[in-house]
């Protein structure tokens, strides 16, 4: 591939995450910015592994099981009891 | 600011912030007990598997965890962050527990004969005399689709089925730089990985998990 030159959709969809992570060298995410800004379904690859992350990010709100939840609690209160 | 609030900040810059929150579970404040075990359980029980721990004994491991947590808080030093010292012993306890099972599985080696993730057909062979690696298809941006959306429960619950699918390396990378927010530096060091893997191992995750959402919105669309 010539540094300057993102020769297809597919080397984009293969460096996307290095383009996301800002490891591409100067010249390949230069390359890789063009190609994107002139390609509709590269552009909207990009957007959706953005909105992957915005999704992924979103799970870290996820509930403990309430039994275990409940144990737990239950067992800094007995751990708080014997430190006093 | 508010216990819980004060536990989802603890980042390993804001030193200030959690060692309060240290202090506080010293103190034997319940609601900062509270909001440390709402934080990062859910992880924990999504990396279970990671180390090789079953489904079934996944709680037990977080209980052994938060427990030995608590017997060592008074040895606890801020040079490392609260969360990478909770880490650190949630895998001691994940894979002596793995290790009595002999399932551990290694994150830190990479299977390059994976696969990547990507639906071939969706491109023209390399071969093709004038469209080579490019789409067959369109892609739709998802620019319709409102955050509402992507954010309610049955997309989350789609993401996290599909995070459970991953394969346990790709999973242990995903969950705590996606879901997780760590850096990958940090994640380097957790995991014992080189930026180089790392990055490939995040890859392979989002390009499936990407895949996943895409199905699910092509469904709902």
């Amino acid at each position: 591939m010539s540094p300057l030159q993102l020769s297809s959709c597919r080397d984009v969809v293969d460096l996307v995450t290095e383009y996301l992570e800002g490891g591409l060298p100067p010249d390949e995410r230069l390359a890789f910015e063009r190609h994107v800004a002139i390609c509709p379904p590269c552009r909207g690859y990009l957007s959706q592994m953005r909105r992957v992350q915005q999704v992924a990010g979103s799970l870290s709100d996820d509930d403990v099981p309430e039994r275990l939840r409940a144990s737990l609690l239950e067992a800094f209160h007995d751990w708080k009891t014997t430190q006093r | 600011m508010k216990l819980e609030a004060r536990a989802r900040a603890v980042d390993p810059e804001n030193v200030e912030l959690e060692s309060r929150l240290v202090d506080a579970l010293r103190g034997g404040d319940e609601r900062a007990f509270a909001s440390v075990v709402d934080r990062y359980t859910p992880t924990m029980l999504r990396l279970a598997r990671v180390y090789g721990v079953t489904a079934g004994a996944a709680e037990d491991v977080v209980q052994e965890t938060w427990l030995r947590v608590l017997k060592s808080l008074d040895r606890f030093e801020s040079r490392s962050s609260f969360r990478t010292w909770l880490f650190a012993i949630f895998a001691n306890c994940a894979r002596n527990r793995a290790g009595s099972d002999r399932r551990s599985v290694s994150v830190s080696t990479l299977d390059d004969a994976a696969d990547s993730g990507i639906d071939e057909s969706c491109f023209f062979a390399p071969q093709h005399p004038r469209w080579a690696g490019m789409w067959t298809t369109l892609v739709d941006s998802w620019e319709t689709v409102p955050d509402e959306r992507l954010l309610a429960g049955e997309a989350r619950a789609n993401l996290r089925t599909a995070v459970e699918a991953l394969p346990a390396r790709y999973a242990a990378v995903c969950v705590w730089r996606d879901i997780e927010g760590w850096s990958g530096d940090e994640v380097c060091g957790l995991l014992d990985l080189s930026p180089e893997n790392q990055r490939v191992l995040l890859h392979r995750a989002r390009t499936r998990l990407r895949a996943a959402l895409e199905e699910y919105v092509s469904q709902v669309a």
